[in-house]
């Protein structure tokens, strides 16, 4: 019996077309666009002006807020201006524009490709390595590495897990990288466990990857206290509290960290750029990027560097296809649609996927019949029918009660409804409102 | 929907060749009806673009004519679907904002307003291919209601009542869409694997009017009818699988399910042993839409991150 979290859920069609196309690395595109506030919390302060000249690895921006990081040059070539520009959120953000000349690295970074396994350095050197290397967690979430790392006062992280799982449909660059990387991702692991001074960690893989699970488990085997899991199909597995109550059985308590029950969870991504930090001094400017779509010529991973731009990508990947109706950011469940191709890649940005128009548009949105498919698909056990009545009324309390904050957008609910009721964007509204509202109140 | 009025079709076929023309065209008025009174309401009264492509309106009309006596005067007919529609389902706003079964309360309003036509079950037809007013007799209920009443005992009713090959099988008198057991279970079947129904109403419907009778009938089977009978007597299939299972009208989580399916047994069975109409599982289906509300607001899911102690 595969492992797997027990409450709802959902099976969309996995459509991993690009899983046995093998990781191309990109050459420097012409111009990047850095977006400085590449993490969850603030945005790093740019260190560079107009016209300074920068090489690849070099810091341009730095975190200076608790929850905040680094930022560093992708390429090399010279600092146009910094301005604003759309990021895949949708809002106007400050990024660095850099023209681009040769590829040029900064010294310090180790460009062999010898594995390193042995790390010398202690607990905290190797925190605020990462935190000097702009590291953070590449599952999308985007938070700051070091903060994760951070154990608070009073708690004891027992189990460090990675999330291999790659649940989202489409998506294949973590799949790619545990092939490609596995052995660097588990000198990673061991790094982190060292960081967080724990002596287990468990690799959990959904059973749709035979040949990641087979590859991880083989190279595991000389690697003391890591475990590879193979996990069932079923979205959201790589959803962190689902992840965590497949892997452990624990459930992280409503409204806590995972830290709560004694895990941290990391990406496999987070593991290889942790790798590559420490034992290379690689700071986190290229990440791997899954171009994929049914109508795309040749659905590809890429290593890109942050900043180029997505159109940049799906030219590689054979150029649009005539009738594209979205370009997302991430993958067909959670990720964004993005409103322009000139938007940038970012640390976060696991994949870019084109929908053809027709499967773009939203079904027509006809009466709730109350069939409670979502509230059996929510895996938050949540009543996403009830929230959306609550929200549509306005009915902030309820909908607080009804813990609308418990919800972690995995759109589930959404899938499910058979008449095609915007769930998700009420449950996103309300949210937004209780969370307000909880803010003033403990001000 | 039309997963459901497919998994009505085996039904249909068995009132088609037990009760002929009379099932036809009771199928047909009701249908007819159903959707025509939605139409005009959704585009004269309420103004919106009428949505009959979803087919609750036929489903509606399929389960009223099921729900009465083949020979019913066409008429009553309209009145009960103008009724389920117009007042039960589109006064409250249409489909999914109906607390009560519209079939089962356009059944429950001809029922009190024709009692007579709506309890005059005709009998299977002998000659299929002949249209004659067919003979009518009670149902397997109402035998038994009737000689429990005048003091006899269950096994001087044995030989009046049918057997459970017939009652499995559908030759026996009654409303035309509740005669054959297993039609209505292959219909159930196919509805839960295509996941359109979850088994938790119909079992523990099912399950709770097995036990509440079973334990009567070991207590005194002279008395008590046994287990199964009640199982395949009556509407009690038909209203486990296709009417308490209505989405619109039933709880929204399982543990809430659970609840209103065992709801609907004990309340049969009240009806069916004590009260006065041979027959309960409408009422006690109509009961427990009323009280599908309550339930939703104080039976919640188990909330992820719930039961761990912080």
């Amino acid at each position: 019996m595969l492992k797997t979290f027990k409450k709802g859920g959902v099976h969309p069609h996995e459509n991993k077309l690009s899983a046995a196309v093998a990781v191309e690395v990109l050459p420097p595109p012409q111009k990047v666009y850095i977006p400085l506030g590449q993490s969850l919390g603030a945005p790093a302060k740019p260190l560079v002006d107009k016209g300074n000249d920068v090489k690849v690895g070099q810091l341009i921006a730095k975190g200076e807020s608790f929850i905040s990081a680094n930022v560093h040059s992708s390429v090399s070539g010279k600092v146009v201006k910094i301005d604003d520009i759309t990021d895949p959120s949708g809002y106007r953000r400050k990024a660095v524009f850099i023209d681009c000349a040769g590829d040029e690295w900064i010294e310090t970074i180790d460009r062999s490709v010898t594995i390193v396994r042995e790390c010398t350095l202690s607990q905290k050197e190797i925190i605020s390595k990462i935190n000097e290397m702009g590291i953070v967690g590449l599952g999308g979430a985007t938070f700051p590495s070091h903060v994760k790392l951070m154990v608070p006062e009073g708690k004891k992280a027992e189990v460090l897990i990675i999330n291999g799982v790659e649940c989202e449909p489409y998506l294949t660059a973590d799949h790619r990288l545990m092939l490609e990387k596995g052995e660097e991702i588990l000198v990673g692991i061991t790094i982190l466990m060292k960081a967080l001074g724990v002596l287990k960690a468990a690799i959990g893989i959904e059973s749709n990857k035979p040949d990641a699970i087979a590859h991880m488990q083989e190279l595991a085997k000389s690697y003391k206290g890591i475990d590879v899991i193979a996990l069932k199909v079923k979205y959201p597995q790589g959803a962190e509290k689902q992840l965590i109550k497949a892997v452990t059985g624990r459930e992280v308590p409503s409204q806590k960290l995972p830290i709560e029950v004694g895990c941290v969870v990391n990406n496999v991504g987070t593991a290889f750029a942790v790798y590559e930090a420490v034992q290379k001094n690689k700071p986190l400017f290229e990440r791997v990027v899954t171009v994929t779509g049914e109508k795309l010529a040749s659905p590809s991973n890429f290593m890109v560097r942050v900043g180029t731009p997505v159109s940049e990508l799906i030219e590689k990947a054979g150029g649009l296809p005539e009738d594209t109706g979205k370009i997302i950011s991430g993958g067909p469940m959670m990720g964004k649609a993005l409103n322009s191709a000139d938007i940038p890649v970012m640390k976060g940005t696991s994949g870019i996927l084109l929908f053809p128009a027709v499967e773009s548009k939203r079904m027509q949105v006809q009466h709730c019949i109350r069939c409670a498919r979502c509230v059996s698909a929510c895996p938050m056990g949540l009543e996403p029918y009830l929230l959306e009545r609550e929200v549509n009324a306005a009915l902030w309390e309820e909908a607080e009660n009804d813990r609308v904050m418990d919800c972690m957008e995995c759109g589930s609910c959404q899938f499910t409804c058979p008449s095609g009721r915007p769930l998700l964007d009420y449950l996103r509204l309300g949210k937004n409102k209780v969370g307000q509202i909880i803010r003033t109140r403990t001000r | 929907m039309w997963g459901v009025v497919l998994a009505l079709v085996p039904a249909m076929l068995v009132s088609f060749w037990y009760f002929s023309l009379g099932a036809l065209l009771s199928i047909a008025v009701a249908v007819f009806t159903c959707v025509a009174v939605e139409y005009l309401v959704a585009k004269f009264i309420l103004k919106e673009e009428p949505t009959l492509s979803d087919g609750s309106a036929v489903i509606t009309g399929i389960l009223l004519a099921f729900n009465v006596p083949s020979n019913l005067p066409w008429w009553e007919l309209v009145i009960g679907s103008l009724f389920a529609i117009a007042v039960v389902k589109m006064s409250f706003g249409g489909l999914g904002k109906n607390p009560f079964n519209p079939a089962l309360a356009g059944r429950v309003f001809m029922l009190i307003s024709f009692p007579v036509d709506m309890t005059s079950w005709p009998l299977p037809v002998q000659n299929r291919f002949v249209l004659v007013d067919a003979l009518t007799g009670p149902t397997a209920l109402g035998t038994l209601s009737e000689g429990i009443k005048n003091g006899e005992t269950i096994s001087q009713l044995a030989s009046k009542l049918p057997g459970y090959a017939n009652l499995m099988m559908g030759n026996i008198g009654g409303s035309l869409g509740e005669v054959s057991a297993i039609a209505l279970i292959i219909g159930g079947i196919y509805m839960l694997f295509r996941k359109i129904i979850t088994w938790h109403i119909p079992v523990s419907y099912l399950l709770t009017v097995f036990l509440f009778t079973g334990v009567l009938w070991l207590i005194n089977p002279e008395r008590y009818i046994d287990p199964v009978f009640h199982l395949l007597a009556g509407g009690l299939i038909l209203g486990a699988v296709f009417m308490a299972t209505d989405m619109v009208t039933s709880p929204m989580t399982t543990k809430g399910m659970l609840i209103f399916g065992t709801g609907c047994g004990l309340l049969t069975v009240l009806i069916r042993v004590w009260g006065s109409y041979p027959e309960g599982v409408s009422f006690a289906i109509l009961i427990m839409n009323a009280v599908t509300p309550l339930i939703n607001k104080y039976v919640k899911p188990k909330r992820f991150g719930e039961t761990v102690k912080a």
